[in-house]
């Protein structure tokens, strides 16, 4: 459009990083589906028709959570590492991030044992154990999905791939992983606390 | 390159060796199936979509023909319920989406300036994964066991109300292949969604500014938008649903507690704003093909833009009023008609601004603005339907009758196929260099307005005569009988123009005029590009100054820059 006199050349064309805009619009699909579990989960409190209830059988994961909230905080100094170009505090910090996303796993495998085993709860048992099941599963299976990628950047990072040139990957992936943090409070404000 | 001479001696050989024909087709399919290329998977999509279109189009006419007149036996009563099924289920999913997503392919980089999509990669995943779930549904004609044995297509509606989907009522696999191909076609459009919000946010030009994009890429911005959270509560719904029929979960049995009531509600979220996912990428077809053809700007761009935002914020708070007989209490009855209401402000705005576009003008009465000015004309008789059908009383009477399938195909049809058309008419020389041929296009045109009208104006009729939807067949009578029969014949009508339409694609792709860069004379970057483009799209990167790039390279005398 060489016929158009403007100056344009002097005001420089930001754009919004692909990464992060593709981040977020996955965020906002991915809450519209936890909106639907929780609105389920909701409506079916104290509507089963046989126990065993909530009341009888869950207990307060707060370890876990302590666990998994701090995660975000970990990922969050990790971050700001990689920003400055400390390789070996961001692999320690990453590392630490893993590992509290681990102790989470274990934690809700544990509890999972013993509903099914102790009390005798399973996803088929009542409406209880259809939508608690369902909902911390699929919370669950985003933290294990989670694990696995920073799995596969903590193996990157071991053998000396990632660089300060990787940071705004990096900074999309641990977009996800707050993400998925977030979602905790909320399942676990809907589970634990309103439902019990 | 055989017959080029270059400047080398005889002892390099430049002819490639001329593979066998063979080898070549296969390497040419190749082609097809590895590619990222925005525009070839464009074209997949949307080649994809026409073949079931077809296929949608057969399962229409075999209910027609059944319902052609009383106590007729041509379908079986299982296979009739199979075909009303597989009719919804593919024009929604495997033809109104793939088509809409692959004008969105093909136009939206093209529109901005851009090379290809954010994430190339991601965009032939989300094809693959919308095509598997396509062919997985149909397989179901083949493998799926159900109700009545071997080879059962899912039978349960395409809204699937629970409690008839829980394994006691439709035992077998019929109804998983549903709920499966619906989840995987799910996360294709997911993808899809991503990808366009990822390309028009962060790929444009220099210059292209939001407030400067083609209306078309505003429309598919907010359609991707919409999607992100209109398709997902669909995945979420199908994933409790394949909960409760293989690990045997209650959400929706009504034996243990849990309600059929919350199924409905799931769908209907999902459902009404998916018919906004399909109908706002035609409104932005409109309104790249009405301006142009009315060699006029678009009246009132930013009320456009705003309307269709509008429209989309709306659509998420309007479910329940495919819900007025559950029983809802009247405060919920009555948010559902306020807020249902409210949508036909922003729609207004959108028909007036076409009006307005139009109105003097020097119009030039192509296929493509033919298409366009029906589309208009019927999309204003379908939101005056939908009116009348969100007034709650209204739709107690004629809920579940002909009326509401009047209602939703003038939408559907009356005005998404019919901007489809337009579309492909308007970019086709785009797409493959060959303008299509305009006495087809006026046959196809004709025949379908015809056949339209004949169709959907009667059914109309029908339901206010009493007539219910999703019936194998009904008694001689119920005074429907005639009116059933010209209904039917108005589809046999479509059917022929769509077979005139498929055989003008082929036939113009093969002699067709010679289209040019700019066949119609119109504004927007994508022609500016060669017919076809090449892989890179443009040469150099282009800049923009105004709403119509070409219209300022045309006029350098008097551009629009000026005026923005
Ligand atoms: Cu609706």
């Amino acid at each position: 459009m060489s016929a158009i006199p403007f100056s344009s050349a002097a005001e420089p064309w930001i754009l919004p990083s692909r990464g992060r805009v593709a981040m977020l619009s996955l965020i906002i699909g991915e809450s519209a589906i936890f909106t639907i579990f929780v609105v389920a989960y909701l409506y079916y409190i104290g509507k089963s028709l046989s126990g065993p209830t909530p009341q009888q059988v869950l207990e307060i994961p707060l370890f876990n959570t302590v666990c998994l909230l701090s995660s975000s905080i970990t990922i969050w100094l990790a971050e700001r590492q990689i920003e400055r170009g400390n390789m070996r505090r961001f692999t320690a910090w990453w590392a630490l991030t893993m590992a509290l996303g681990c102790i989470f796993i274990a934690g809700t495998a544990v509890e999972w044992h013993k509903l099914i085993y102790l009390d005798g709860l399973t996803i088929h048992t009542n409406l209880f154990g259809t939508t608690f099941y369902s909902l911390v599963g699929l919370h669950a299976t985003h933290v294990v999905v989670g694990l696995c990628m920073l799995g596969l950047v903590l193996i990157f990072s071991l053998t000396g791939h990632v660089t300060e040139a990787n940071s705004e990957r990096i900074q999309v992936l641990a977009l996800y992983w707050h993400f998925v943090d977030g979602v905790w409070v909320v399942v676990f404000t809907v589970v634990y606390i309103l439902g019990r | 390159m055989a017959d080029q001479t270059l400047p080398i001696g005889g002892s390099i050989d430049v002819t490639l060796a001329r593979p066998e024909a063979r080898t070549a087709l296969l390497e040419w399919l190749h082609g097809w199936v590895v590619t990222v290329d925005h525009k070839r998977l464009g074209i997949l999509y949307i080649v994809y979509g026409i073949v079931f279109l077809l296929v949608g189009g057969v399962e229409a006419l075999a209910i027609r023909l059944q319902l052609a007149w009383p106590d007729n036996h041509f379908l079986s009563p299982e296979l009739y319920n199979e075909m009303f099924t597989m009719h919804g289920t593919t024009m929604v999913f495997l033809v109104g989406m793939t088509i809409v997503f692959g004008f969105a392919n093909y136009l939206v980089p093209l529109m901005i300036g851009a090379r290809d999509m954010a994430f190339p990669r991601l965009n032939a995943f989300s094809f693959w994964m919308t095509a598997f779930g396509g062919l997985l549904l149909y397989y179901s004609f083949i493998g799926g066991f159900g109700l009545y044995g071997m080879g059962a297509a899912p039978d349960v509606g395409w809204w699937a109300y629970a409690p008839l989907t829980a394994k006691a009522f439709s035992p077998g696999h019929a109804t998983d292949y549903w709920a499966l191909s619906l989840i995987v076609m799910g996360f294709g459009t997911l993808g899809t969604a991503i990808n366009v919000i990822a390309t028009t946010l962060s790929m444009r030009c220099k210059g292209m500014t939001l407030m400067r994009m083609p209306l078309f890429v505003w429309l598919m911005l907010v359609v991707s938008a919409l999607t992100l959270v209109t398709i997902t509560p669909l995945t979420a719904a199908q994933i409790m649903l394949t909960i409760d029929r293989y690990l045997g979960g209650h959400f929706f049995d009504t034996q243990a507690g849990g309600s059929a009531v919350v199924w409905m509600h799931f769908f209907w979220i999902f459902g009404h704003p998916e018919v906004y996912v399909l109908v706002l990428p035609a409104f932005g077809i409109a309104s790249e093909v009405i301006p142009v053809f009315s060699r006029k700007a678009i009246f009132g761009y930013p009320a456009m833009v705003a309307a269709s935002v509008g429209i989309a914020f709306v659509s998420l708070g309007v479910w329940a009023h495919h819900m007025f007989t559950v029983g809802m209490t009247s405060v919920g009855n009555t948010f559902f008609v306020l807020s249902t209401m409210l949508v036909g402000i922003p729609t207004g705005i959108k028909i007036f601004n076409w009006v307005a576009t139009v109105w003097g003008g020097k119009i030039r009465f192509k296929t493509p603005m033919l298409f366009a000015l029906a589309f208009v004309f019927q999309f204003l008789i379908a939101g005056l339907t939908g009116i009348m059908l969100s007034v709650a009383p209204w739709d107690w009477q004629l809920h579940n009758s002909y009326f509401v399938i009047a209602h939703f195909h003038y939408v559907l049809v009356g005005a998404i196929v019919f901007n489809i058309f337009a579309g492909i008419y308007y970019w086709y020389p785009k797409a493959t260099g060959r303008m299509l041929s305009e006495t087809l296009g006026k046959w196809h045109f004709w025949l379908f307005l015809i056949g339209f009208h004949i169709t959907f104006d009667t059914m109309h009729y029908v339901g206010f005569l009493g007539m219910p939807r999703s019936i194998y067949t009904y008694e001689p009578d119920r005074g429907w009988n005639h009116l059933n029969l010209i209904i039917s014949l108005g589809g046999l009508i479509q059917g022929i123009a769509v077979l005139i339409f498929a055989w003008n694609l082929i036939h113009s792709y093969l002699r067709g005029k010679r289209a040019g860069n700019d066949p119609w004379d119109a504004w927007t970057l994508e022609w500016s590009a060669p017919s076809p483009p090449p892989a890179y799209n443009f040469a150099t990167d282009p800049e923009v100054h105004s709403r119509r790039p070409l219209w300022d390279l045309k006029h350098p005398e008097d551009p629009d820059w000026k005026y923005e």
